[in-house]
């Protein structure tokens, strides 16, 4: 008898499979992207290549853009001042996002939260944890940061201001972390591996070296 | 575009329930807050989200407030701010 053989008289966990009654919403989703083919609007296969797209943007994008202002103080005061232009002369796709970017300081800590829905800036941080989607997160964060933060392990002397941004009309966001003690002199390489997507979003810091 | 407020204006958020698609959260009506910065102008999403143009397009500033004057017991830094986005016509002058 060899370890893979299942008749063996008990049952293994099944993964779930999906096939509970689909959402108001989803049928919704399913109607409209059915129509829109059938009407020769869109192909299934630009549909599929969307998401394609969608599933590849990472943070990473959002790291090579924190390590280049690290390295650059010139680049550094462009993104503050215009974060979307700034992103476009590293190569980046921004789309139609007009986005905003706000610096840690040792005087201020800034978190980024969407009360209203889930905006996040998907070009530089690919799609949001579920954690930013949920009513928690987006109830608490404008009322108790400072709990919130510290339940993802970052605690913010009273001293430091937290400087709440809630994303709730045309602009995203992007939070600048400060560039970790002791990494002078690294290449943007080894500086982007130390930010991480909680860093950009403002409830984390970044790895320490 | 003409923008009726400036960075540094104090602005009182509207005390208004309309129904609909309103971008303006419930927690910030009828508090008061500073201009952050102008972001631009931007089609009204209150009248996208019926199918029409949204136009003309409507200032959109970032306004930020005192946590301690938005939430009564706030647990922080009397420092502590938020930044919201709000429409010009959800603004008053303060």
């Amino acid at each position: 008898m060899h370890d893979d053989d299942h008749d063996h008289g008990h049952a293994h966990p099944a993964p779930p499979d999906q096939d509970g009654r689909l959402s108001d919403y989803q049928l919704m989703e399913i109607a409209v992207r059915e129509l829109l083919i059938d009407k020769g609007i869109l192909t299934a296969d630009e549909v599929r290549r969307e998401v394609e797209k969608m599933d590849a943007r990472s943070p990473a994008q959002g790291a090579r853009v924190v390590a280049h202002a690290w390295v650059d103080p010139a680049y550094k005061a462009r993104l503050l001042a215009g974060g979307t232009a700034a992103c476009e002369e590293l190569g980046i796709d921004m789309g139609t996002v007009k986005l905003v970017v706000v610096e840690n300081t040792p005087a201020v800590h800034n978190v980024i939260v969407c009360t209203l829905c889930s905006c996040y800036p998907r070009a530089l941080l690919g799609l949001p944890p579920d954690w930013y989607k949920s009513r928690a997160y987006r109830a608490r964060t404008v009322r108790e940061p400072r709990a919130v933060l510290r339940e993802f392990g970052t605690e913010i002397p009273d001293s430091v201001t937290v400087r709440v941004h809630d994303s709730t009309a045309d602009m995203r966001y992007l939070v600048l972390p400060a560039q970790p003690v002791g990494t002078e002199g690294w290449s943007e390489e080894q500086l982007a591996a130390l930010v991480t997507r909680d860093g950009m979003i403002g409830v984390a810091l970044p790895r320490l070296p | 575009m003409s923008a009726r407020f400036r960075p540094g204006d104090r602005v009182a958020v509207r005390s208004a329930y309309p129904p609909g698609h309103i971008r303006t959260p419930h927690y910030i009506r009828g508090k008061t807050g500073v201009i952050e910065r102008l972001c631009g102008a931007f089609p009204n999403p209150e009248e996208l989200a019926y199918g029409r143009n949204g136009l003309p397009a409507q200032p959109l500033y970032r306004v930020r407030f005192r946590q301690d004057q938005v939430w009564p017991g706030y647990l922080g830094g009397a420092g502590d701010t938020i930044d919201i986005e709000i429409y010009e016509h959800w603004l008053d002058p303060a």
